[in-house]
């Protein structure tokens, strides 16, 4: 490269324009973290079955799936709000409380036909004050939720105590367990692909999905295109609270027990998968197929090492690990990248 | 998460400003501020005394004074780091490995001074939050996703190291747990260490420069640069900071309880931050004070002593605590918009 008189100054424009291959190849895996982040679960996931055998198994696939379900569910909405430069910390809490609701009802005699959409219309009030607080009245989102994460647990407390309901009927949590026809595919994973496959289609592919990337890049600048900001951000709350009331249901079906301490922490593991699958933190990046595949890697580590009688606390490990590697890798990436080619510059002057 | 209406401090990006015209806006907000948690405190322990009056007896003032001691010496480091912008997700993490480090040192060296087994804790504590430090520094990613990964490695550490056990009070030297119930003239020990927590940074971030610096840097980073402030550095020794005090929590939880296992101090990071915000302390930065943050510590704590006193059922205690940090950050909002508004009608003036 014969630019001795570019600027240092301009470095982060001329290497954007990738003339020289390194830049290009760094600035490819740049872009295409989620593609790297798919490449690690398909290599993990073909490890594991060929390692270990019980890993393959159909009984041990039906697990994994029931396994990753609430985080896979809830990991949907949640990327929407961080990429709007958001987050929402409460949906372990919602996921509770509508579980918490869901075994009040039960035992109060509803029928479970009326409780599982209540459950879900509870889940969309939840979201709306958290999208009230955060969109309408314009407070940090992070201040708010941690908020509403206590003042939601607590409310799943009061209304259940430490009690646990489970005598729900077994039509419908041997639906949740069960898997479709005699295939090894449950039962729980076709609502899980349609779900990703119609996030993936709104914000990958339709306007409201640009309204989302815009607002979270610049929600200045968004505002002057015409967009919405806090009314697109107060329904993407709704939206959370829906799902993570639906999770939370689920929950309750899946282990016959309705608690209020149901999925309690899920929060942050939620939020770990979002950022683990190539999401930015400030907003306006981040692709779902990542996020998804972040999901699966995580659950597909648990599953496996378990299965390798590695210990959970191990595991606890890999995920901290996995979670800063991913995001600091592109700054370490963009570090290097910056100093490489201020040296060359220093060379050919 | 930007707040246009944010004020800053006095003296931001200058050296610490003597006001001559009384206590600057900000200064005022914040008074109302204290004075708001210490009339809740006031009526919350009126009301609780009326209704039984051994709530105001000597030992229960001692064990909630016990309890929001460790809360308390937590919230000091949380506060420091949420001033220059930042949070800290990992403090109840690295309290459990503190506190699993000074209880092993303690109960396997035989006769070791009980310094060691302070300093053991402290140390750990320190060490994490450098760790959390330098990723934050260098790693150019926000605090809140290096810290939500170090918790979950900072606890994977102490499981590890646990292996399932726990150290339990008879292993443990009997000085090391009279700490824990040692009182200095009538005051439970751990109390004095969070008094002196809580006073020395407090003067630190209101008296000196490098203090008033952190504000600067939580309210606009980039003008406290510009300012030749060492804004790396403060952040840097902010982390290793608030790490040293979970260290020293983590001496005072083990102490306290006597009993510690890997899951020590787990899901403590949102009560610390819950005390923070409901304090006065905006998780947006540049605002906030320790004093506010240890009363927030402290009417949190009382709630907690209070509910069963009051018959409310216990289970009330974590949405009161959530209704509360709404209603604080919705107060701040409040007032921010009140002062922003006064500031314009300020300078209008000048004009």
């Amino acid at each position: 490269m014969s630019t001795d008189t570019i600027e240092p100054a301009t470095i982060a424009q001329s290497d954007s324009d990738g003339r020289t291959s390194t830049a290009g190849r760094i600035r490819e895996l740049l872009a295409g973290w989620d593609s790297a982040i798919i490449a690690i679960t398909v290599v993990v996931l073909v490890v594991a079955s060929v390692t270990n055998p019980d890993f393959g198994s159909s009984r041990n696939f039906t697990f994994l799936v029931l396994d990753l379900a609430p985080i896979f569910l809830i990991a949907l909405p949640m990327t929407f709000i961080i990429i709007t430069g958001e987050i929402d910390l409460s949906v372990a809490s919602v996921l509770g409380l509508s579980g918490a609701a869901m075994g009040w009802m039960w035992n109060n005699g509803f029928a479970i036909e009326a409780i599982i959409p209540m459950c879900i219309l509870l889940g969309c009030v939840l979201g709306a004050l958290n999208g009230f607080l955060v969109a309408k009245l314009g407070l940090p989102s992070l201040a708010v939720t941690i908020g509403t994460l206590a003042l939601f647990r607590g409310l799943a407390f009061v209304l259940l105590g430490d009690q646990a309901v489970s005598n729900f009927p077994r039509a419908y949590t041997s639906w949740v367990t069960g898997t479709v026809g005699g295939t090894a595919i449950p039962n729980l994973a076709i609502p899980l692909v349609v779900a990703a496959v119609v996030f993936a289609v709104i914000l990958q592919a339709t306007p409201l999905g640009r309204d989302i990337y815009a607002t979270g890049a610049s929600d200045t600048a968004a505002r002057f295109a015409g967009i919405d900001g806090a009314r697109l951000k107060f329904w993407l709350y709704v939206v959370c609270g829906a799902v993570a009331a639906l999770a939370g249901v689920l929950w309750s079906l899946r282990y016959s027990s309705a608690r209020a301490d149901n999925g309690s922490g899920l929060e942050l593991a939620v939020v770990a998968a979002v950022l683990l699958g190539g999401v930015s933190i400030f907003g306006g990046k981040g692709r779902l197929a990542g996020v998804l595949a972040a999901v699966v890697l995580l659950a597909t580590l648990q599953n496996a090492l378990r299965l390798e009688d590695i210990s959970n606390e191990a595991l606890t490990i890999v995920t901290g690990v996995l979670l800063i590697v991913a995001v600091l890798l592109p700054n370490l990436l963009k570090t290097v990248r910056t100093s490489a080619q201020r040296r060359k510059l220093q060379n050919t002057n | 998460m930007s707040a246009p209406t944010r004020v800053a401090p006095a003296g931001a990006a200058t050296p610490p400003v003597k006001s001559d015209d009384g206590p600057s806006l900000i200064e005022k907000v914040l008074q109302v501020r204290s004075l708001g948690i210490l009339a809740a405190l006031i009526v919350l322990v009126v009301v609780t005394t009326m209704q039984n009056g051994n709530f105001l007896s000597s030992q229960s003032i001692r064990d909630i004074l016990l309890a929001a001691s460790i809360v308390g010496v937590l919230v000091v480091g949380q506060t420091v780091v949420m001033i220059t912008k930042n949070i800290d997700l990992s403090v109840g993490s690295v309290l459990g490995l503190s506190a699993f480090a000074a209880g092993s040192v303690m109960s396997g060296a035989d006769g070791a001074p009980i310094v060691v087994g302070i300093l053991a804790g402290v140390a750990v504590g320190a060490v994490c939050g450098l760790a959390n430090a330098l990723l934050v520094r260098f790693g150019g990613v926000p605090a809140l996703v290096v810290t939500l990964g170090t918790m979950y490695i900072f606890r994977g550490i102490a499981y590890l190291w646990a292996g399932g056990e726990q150290i339990t009070a008879d292993e443990m030297p009997p000085d090391f747990l009279t700490l824990g119930t040692a009182t200095l003239l009538g005051v439970p020990v751990l109390v004095i260490v969070a008094v002196v927590a809580v006073v020395l940074a407090g003067v630190y971030l209101r008296r000196y420069r490098s203090g008033r610096d952190l504000y600067a840097i939580g309210s606009n980073g980039h003008a406290a640069e510009l300012a030749g402030i060492a804004v790396g550095k403060r952040i840097l020794l902010a982390f290793v900071f608030s790490g040293a005090m979970a260290g020293v929590a983590g001496v005072m939880f083990a102490a306290r309880f006597g009993t510690v296992d890997a899951a020590a101090g787990s899901g403590y990071e949102l009560n610390v931050i819950a005390a923070a915000v409901v304090g006065g302390v905006a998780v947006v930065g540049g605002v906030g004070t320790v004093w506010g943050a240890a009363l927030g510590a402290l009417l949190l704590t009382t709630i907690n002593s209070s509910l069963p006193v009051l018959q409310i059922n216990q289970f009330w205690q974590q949405a009161i605590v959530g209704a509360l940090i709404l209603i604080a950050i919705a107060a701040d909002r409040l007032l921010a918009v009140r002062a922003a508004q006064q500031l314009r009608k300020r300078s209008a003036h000048v004009d």
